[in-house]
């Protein structure tokens, strides 16, 4: 049987936790949910019931009700422990790069993560092959795991649909359990979630977006851009290196760490296209990619290309557009 | 304080990747190196906290020979020491095998702190740090943004996604991985480069045969998710073609 470990922050369920569910079904082993968090989870079962899966259990406890690393390993491990599932599979949440590796450790079990595919392996023996970027997107691997069950698995966020995970034709039977084993101390004290100074810009509503990465080389060069976006009526956003600098704000971030766009019109002006990066954009309309390197993985996303020197052919772009 | 940075050598940015002739890895030997981003940064904070509050940074890097480069990149910026696992078998080890070749090099130093970037910009697996933590009995925190220390403890900022923040506190000693960004980073001078070449670089070999617990078995170009007009000709035919394609094909503009 295959583990889905659910996420939920302040009563809602994470997407993610979906996308993980179309993920596994496919594989054909019957599915167990378990939603970590402090009671009462009821709510969040019945929606976790609609799945397609064998049975949802509600993992209720006091201290499990803001995320720590320690609370929620000593109290998943006893369960998985006991269920004995041949795969863990998780979303790739910030929240799951805290945690999963350290219960694969505690556990001293594989763990592959940021996986966006899985295929049959060649033998029965070797179980299923993970796919997933390495070397910042530039190359993608296949990957299968070594030594006893389960073995752990984080799925890309993005890379499968929610919308696609199977539902029942009647709810999943569910279960609440209270924390098992010893429950060790926990050592961080976690303080509420919160949100820098509000964001100033809103770029979820842009219907176009000019973003600038590492190829702007310099802030002189953010004018440039910035005259692009002016003459296409458009946004301008960046890559994380770019705020990082401090060349423009970070509310200005596109990716994982930032805002998640789907505007019609998304130009990357000299941005490679690092997986942290296309999450957050690569649900736009349409993509231009401006890069000179002609490998660049903003290109796999990308509508239509120019390969060049971006300091020549944005402003040529802009002149374009004006005449 | 004593504080320990596990650094990565890993393939510089603009290197183009080539595979092996088995296809299952890069070639190795064709590649150009450089000190992993995130650990760069996980670096300048450990130099920070030690001009704050004093101590020791020591920087330790589980690889081949060739990582020893990174690690006197390192003491040039202002790392006291450093120490090496030196392995060939470590070159395309996963984060199981490298924690556990550090854990085993590290635990005898007791430290107080121990950083590292949230991920590596080769494998990218993001397990090295909090497996390390565990195999050592630490706390851990990821995706950290900013490190205060209160005493016996710590406060710090994790990054949570969307914008979102959360601040933790935890013991020392305890390991943190630091995210791209928390400051801004420092280059060796001709100073630091001097000093460097009278520090202290310990090599040590890991004690078992390393045991990996991902195999790579086939690695490859990404297969495209859309198909790409890649628009030819100099820079103002381009840009004109592109317009008309923004406007009368895929109306956007």
């Amino acid at each position: 049987m295959i583990l889905v470990i659910a996420e939920a922050r302040d009563g809602r369920l994470n997407r993610a936790t979906w996308e993980t569910l179309a993920a596994v079904q496919p594989l054909g082993d019957p599915i167990t949910i378990v939603l970590p968090g402090a009671a009462p989870l009821a709510a969040l079962g019945q929606e976790l019931a609609e799945a397609a899966v064998a049975e949802v259990v509600l993992l209720e406890s006091p201290a499990l009700e803001l995320y720590t690393p320690d609370g929620y390993t000593a109290a998943l491990t006893p369960i998985i422990e006991e269920l004995s599932p041949s795969l863990v599979a998780l979303p790739h949440t910030y929240q799951t790069r805290d945690l999963a590796p350290k219960i694969a450790a505690r556990m001293d079990r594989a763990l592959v993560t940021d996986v966006t595919a899985v295929k049959p392996g060649a033998a029965a023996q070797e179980g299923p092959i993970f796919v997933r970027p390495m070397f910042q997107g530039k190359l993608t691997a296949d990957v299968v795991m070594q030594g006893p069950a389960p073995h752990f698995v984080t799925f890309q966020v993005g890379a499968f649909r929610a919308e696609q995970a199977a539902r029942g034709a009647s709810p999943a039977p569910s279960r609440v359990i209270g924390p098992t084993g010893e429950r060790g101390a926990i050592r961080q004290q976690p303080e509420a979630p919160f949100r820098e100074a509000k964001q100033a810009v809103d770029l979820t509503q842009a219907e176009r977006i000019v973003a600038v990465g590492r190829g702007i080389k310099e802030q002189a060069h953010i004018a440039m851009a910035q005259q692009l976006a002016d003459a296409l009526g458009a946004e301008i956003a960046a890559s994380r290196p770019i705020c990082d600098a401090g060349w423009l704000p970070m509310d200005r971030q596109v990716g994982s760490s930032g805002q998640t766009v789907s505007p019609k019109l998304y130009v990357a002006l000299g941005i490679s296209g690092a997986i942290q990066h296309l999450v957050g954009m690569k649900g736009s309309q349409v993509v231009v990619a401006i890069n000179k390197d002609p490998d660049a993985p903003i290109f796999e996303v990308a509508d239509f290309g120019i390969v060049g020197d971006l300091f020549d052919i944005v402003p040529a772009l802009t002149n374009a557009l004006k005449s | 304080m004593k504080i320990a940075v596990c650094i990565k050598q890993v393939p510089t940015r603009d290197w183009q990747p080539r595979i092996d002739d088995r296809g299952a890895w890069i070639r190795d030997a064709d590649a150009t190196y450089e000190m992993n981003e995130p650990d760069a940064y996980a670096l300048e904070e450990a130099l920070r906290l030690k001009e704050a509050h004093g101590g020791e940074v020591v920087v330790c890097s589980a690889g081949p020979a060739r990582v020893a480069q990174v690690l006197r990149e390192a003491l040039a910026r202002g790392a006291d020491r450093a120490i090496h696992v030196q392995h060939d078998d470590l070159t395309r080890a996963d984060g199981f095998a490298l924690a556990g070749v550090l854990a085993e090099a590290m635990a005898a130093e007791r430290f107080d702190l121990i950083l590292t970037g949230l991920q590596s910009d080769d494998q990218g697996l993001a397990q090295t740090g909090v497996i390390l933590a565990e195999r050592l009995g630490l706390p851990h925190a990821t995706i950290v943004m900013d490190v205060q220390i209160e005493k016996s403890s710590l406060r710090v900022k994790r990054e949570l996604e969307g914008g979102w923040f959360q601040w933790v506190t935890l013991p020392l000693p305890a390991l943190l991985t630091i995210q791209s960004g928390i400051n801004q980073l420092r280059y060796a001078t001709l100073k630091g480069i001097m000093a460097a070449k009278k520090k202290e670089i310990r090599t040590t070999s890991p004690s078992a045969a390393v045991s990996a617990r991902l195999k790579v078995v086939k690695l490859y170009a990404p297969e495209k998710v859309k198909r790409t007009e890649i628009i030819p000709g100099p820079p103002a035919d381009a840009a004109r073609t592109l317009v008309q394609r923004l406007r009368d094909t895929a109306r956007v503009v």
